[in-house]
């Protein structure tokens, strides 16, 4: 019987001209485009810069700016009002001002102030700028700095660098950061969203009423609009791990099998909020705005695009609640870090318990409503 | 064993009454029609009936089964047309017939022969998607799934309604053939001159039954002198008529209205006098039998 009811499943799908297609382009779409427009590295930040001192110092220090690629040097002012007014004016984003006396303070009293001035109306951009511009800065300093050490021959300070190390992804490359969770994003989509705007279409229909008069059990009739989106959904996690590595080089370090092991229960789980979300809606138009806002919650929670441990507490405590996260943290730690199962298994406790609480959900609902 | 029994079925939305403890049967192989206008309640039997709904109140047997304790049991035996069509616009007209043949775990070729006048005529499309199928063809084939795991009772919730008449009279003719097959048939209706074909009919309005009788009783129980009028101002008729003392009730049927009298000393000519002073030409009069539309005016004044 369930064969039957699959067969037809498949049937609908195959013969629905958008949905297909949009199937097979969406992975290609979400993993090629996405990280590469996410991208919350900052360039071309529009520099406008005072230089009330006009000296080597001053013109060491702007052309170390604009050679740092960072920084387009748009405006060049005479006063700080008038920087002012090319910021309103949208020319610059940032304000670079050299006192007049710069040079003189920097060679008599061994110090000097400058002022950064940042718009922030795009908080990334205005912070991360004025930080770049900050470090340009010290660098800039610490040159200065030993210049007068070797020509004066004597130590006065000790000092010591830093070198850092990224452990994982070692030229902190945002893509290898970013594929491995979209690819949670791409499967809740397929296994969460369809089959319960699948089920919730033939409600619209009235389909379903026939279906009903049918001696078809529920649960077959329910398996039968999963089992297709399931097979789907992996067919398209297969080929994003082609696209990742096709286009990022980008290989799990940890186990493929954990992976779709996890994946099976994620899967299980988010189909399961699918199936709630169809129980309660009876058009499209409602199944869709409620898979919306739990979906957008818990991606915004997820740490898909920020780092959970940078929310405020509250915040961090909500996002326990969303399954994407953990999904995405077992994404990130096998293909990233290698992790193995055994060192994942609290998570993968967590998602068996999403998937049963879920699923618990959509039966006791489902009875309710009938 | 009736074909179908219902006790004291009550259900209601809320502070809507859909049906007011409802009691009828219907006998095996009989066509059992339920009249009544939209909103009467007539669907919401049907959902009871199909085990799709549950009564808030009373029990019901379908083929000798408990709605509630057998569902599953007469889930296999019954077969139910919506009123609203509702099989897959994006399967093909044999897709569609396919699929409800093996949902019910039997093939088209086993229980053809019960189909077969109606598919004849649905064949030359059966590879046409049933989204490409006009109103009286998505009958049919609505009518074919229902059929095709052979029910033995078929209820049919308002098949005619948006059909253009002579699909309706060949549904009707099909109907027929099918009883005598032995499958009961529990049909709903708006349209009174539906009634005939029925072997019996019950008239229902708000969640009521009016009546229970076979079509040729209950027209002949019309105990009321009734007449068909017309004239060249219909409008001002109807309201001149409703305004006559001695007419009890008045109503519009398509090209004349019907008028009946309260009292026996009114004559024909009386009201000939009267429209005449009213300023009426054309008038036509005439003394008719009453159809199941009357008697369905009457009963529910």
């Amino acid at each position: 019987m369930l064969k039957f009811l699959i067969e037809k499943e498949f049937k609908q799908i195959f013969r629905n001209p958008y949905l297909l297609r949009l199937i097979i382009v969406m992975p290609f779409m979400v993993l090629l485009v996405l990280p590469l427009a996410a991208n919350f590295e900052v360039k071309n930040i529009n520099l406008s810069i005072i230089d009330n001192n006009h000296s080597p110092y001053s013109e060491r220090l702007i052309h170390k700016i604009s050679s740092s690629g960072y920084f387009k040097i748009t405006d060049v002012s005479s006063s700080y009002e008038k920087a002012l007014y090319s910021i309103e004016q949208d020319v610059a984003d940032i304000i670079l001002e050299i006192p007049s006396q710069f040079e003189q303070e920097l060679v008599k009293e061994k110090s000097s102030n400058l002022l950064i001035s940042a718009n922030s109306v795009n908080g990334t951009k205005g912070g991360l700028g004025s930080v770049y511009l900050a470090g340009i800065v010290s660098d800039f300093s610490n040159e200065i700095r030993e210049e007068w050490i070797q020509s004066s021959n004597r130590i006065t300070t000790p000092s010591f660098t830093i070198v850092q190390q990224y452990r994982y992804n070692p030229h902190l490359e945002y893509p290898i950061y970013m594929v491995p969770a979209l690819v949670v994003m791409l499967l809740t989509q397929i296994c969460g969203f369809l089959p319960a705007l699948n089920i919730v279409a033939e409600k619209e229909k009235g389909t379903i009423e026939q279906m009903n008069v049918t001696p078809v059990k529920k649960f077959t009739l329910i398996l039968s609009k999963l089992i297709p989106y399931w097979v789907i959904g992996f067919a398209v996690l297969t080929i994003c791990f082609g696209v990742a590595f096709l286009f990022y080089g980008l290989f799990p370090l940890g186990n493929l099998s954990t992976i779709y092991l996890f994946a099976s229960i994620y899967v299980l789980a988010i189909s399961g909020l699918g199936l709630v979300v169809s129980n309660y809606a009876n058009t499209i138009q409602q199944a869709m705005f409620m898979m919306f806002f739990f979906v957008m919650t818990m991606i915004f929670l997820s740490g898909l695009y920020t780092p959970v441990n940078s929310m405020p507490d509250w915040a961090q405590f909500i996002s326990r609640f969303s399954p994407l996260k953990y999904f995405i943290q077992v994404m990130r730690l096998v293909y990233l870090k290698g992790s193995s199962l055994t060192e994942l298994l609290p998570k993968f406790f967590a998602l068996i318990g999403f998937a049963i609480f879920f699923n618990a959900w959509a039966v006791l609902s489902y009875r309710k409503s009938k | 064993m009736k074909a179908i029994s219902v006790n004291n079925i009550y259900r209601n939305y809320g502070d809507v009454e859909a049906l007011i403890d409802i009691s009828f049967e219907v006998e095996q192989g009989e066509i059992f029609g339920i009249i009544g206008p939209d909103g009467a309640g007539k669907t919401t039997l049907f959902r009871i009936l199909t085990t799709l709904l549950l009564a808030d109140k009373g029990s019901a047997t379908v083929d000798g089964c408990d709605v509630i304790k057998d569902f599953k049991l007469i889930r296999n035996r019954v077969g139910y047309m919506p009123g609203r069509f509702s099989l897959y616009l994006d399967l093909t007209v044999e897709e569609n017939l396919n699929f409800f043949a093996t949902v019910f775990n039997t093939t088209i070729e086993e229980n053809y022969y019960l189909i077969e006048d109606i598919y004849k005529q649905l064949e030359p499309f059966k590879d046409r998607r049933a989204s490409a199928l006009s109103g009286g063809m998505k009958q049919k084939l609505a009518l074919c799934c229902s059929l095709i795991h052979k029910p033995t009772v078929l209820f049919l919730d308002e098949p005619t309604t948006g059909v253009d008449p002579v699909s309706r009279k060949e549904l009707w003719e099909m109907l027929k053939k099918l009883k005598q097959q032995g499958i009961s048939i529990l049909v709903s209706t708006p349209y009174m001159d539906e009634a005939e074909m029925c072997d019996r009919i019950a008239l229902i309005q708000n969640g009521n039954f009016l009546k229970i009788d076979t079509p040729k009783n209950i027209v002949n129980q019309f105990d009321n002198i009734l007449w068909a009028l017309s004239s060249n101002r219909m409008y001002d008729l109807l309201n001149d008529l409703r305004n006559h003392p001695k007419i009890k009730s008045c109503y519009a049927f398509g090209d004349s209205h019907h008028i009946t009298i309260s009292t026996d000393n009114f004559l024909l000519n009386d009201l000939n006098i009267f429209l005449n002073e009213k300023g009426h030409k054309d008038i036509e009069i005439s003394p008719i039998k009453a159809s199941i539309e009357d008697c369905f005016m009457q009963l529910t004044n």
